[in-house]
């Protein structure tokens, strides 16, 4: 029932972002939507990602959000012309039915016997606490199978902070 | 038909979101309002993703002497990292408003493809 509860919230919380002609209202929105979704997560049992959607998704972005708005504009000034609506209605209406009759093959919402859950994963829950003596499994896959993908994770982070101060630094127009 | 929506609602919900996000980037004349919408529309599909690592009775995957089962950890590692390069574009994607605002003085996509037709814009 509060999975429920949850859900709508996210969704009302969703469509009202989107709505509203005040750019910091919607950032507010948007931080709040980030914190429901990090108590969906923890619901869902995946805490880890839960603490980094709550400082990363809620905190960083907000901030990134005002500290854009409080440089720009923060009224939205126009808005989206009739001829931009309808195209956006009809495609996000074929993409949803699209996806929905995706998920009829896909199996239930948290059946143990899901293919996603046999393979590799097992793997991992069976093994990786001895092999890496790290009783997180989240961290021993993050840190120790996948290093890789983690280091390329900071390059890409790298990349954008490098991306970022290239675009701002210079003179202001 | 019951069955079916008891197994599967919890993904058309999330799909709703995906989309509420897809409309804000297609049809918002404002940028920061695009931006918006593409982080709505990322958040519902970890959500999506997150979903699929749900085991029924299953305890997060810390390893504990009382666990029964333990959530599937793959799909929260790869959304840790997914959270984390999300972050990334957005900050790219609004350092490339202000500099477009430095520009054209607007953040209205209608203004600027305007300043761009009459040859005046950058």
């Amino acid at each position: 029932m509060i999975d429920l509860v949850m859900l709508f919230l996210l969704v009302v919380c969703a469509l009202v972002a989107i709505h509203i002609k005040d750019l910091l209202g919607s950032a507010v929105l948007l931080s709040a939507y980030s914190l429901i979704m990090a108590v969906v997560w923890t619901r869902l049992n995946a805490v880890d990602v839960a603490f980094t959607e709550a400082s990363v998704g809620a905190g960083i972005t907000t901030v990134l959000l005002i500290a854009a708005i409080s440089r720009t504009a923060r009224g939205e000034e126009l808005m989206p012309r009739a001829r931009h609506v309808l195209p956006g209605f009809v495609i996000i209406v074929v993409t949803a039915a699209v996806l929905i009759w995706g998920t009829l093959d896909m199996p239930d919402f948290a059946d143990p016997n899901a293919p996603a859950n046999l393979h590799v994963a097992p793997r991992y829950i069976e093994h990786s606490a001895e092999e890496t003596g790290v009783i997180n499994m989240v961290t021993a896959v993050l840190a120790s199978y996948r290093g890789y993908d983690t280091l390329g994770e900071t390059t890409v982070i790298f990349t954008a902070g490098l991306g970022v101060i290239l675009l701002l630094r210079g003179r202001k127009r | 038909m019951i069955e079916l929506i008891l197994g599967k609602y919890n993904y058309w919900i999330y799909i709703t979101l995906m989309m509420i996000g897809f409309y804000a980037m297609i049809s918002k004349n404002n940028l920061i309002k695009k931006i918006i919408g593409m982080n709505i529309f990322q958040t519902a599909v970890f959500l999506f993703y997150i979903s699929i690592g749900k085991v029924s009775g299953g305890t997060a995957p810390i390893v504990w002497d009382g666990a029964v089962r333990y959530e599937n950890p793959l799909p929260h590692v790869l959304i840790l990292t997914a959270i984390v390069v999300s972050v990334s574009t957005t900050a790219v994607a609004f350092a490339l408003i202000i500099r477009i605002n430095r520009a054209y003085g607007t953040i209205e996509e209608d203004r600027i493809l305007e300043i761009n037709r009459q040859g005046t814009g950058e």
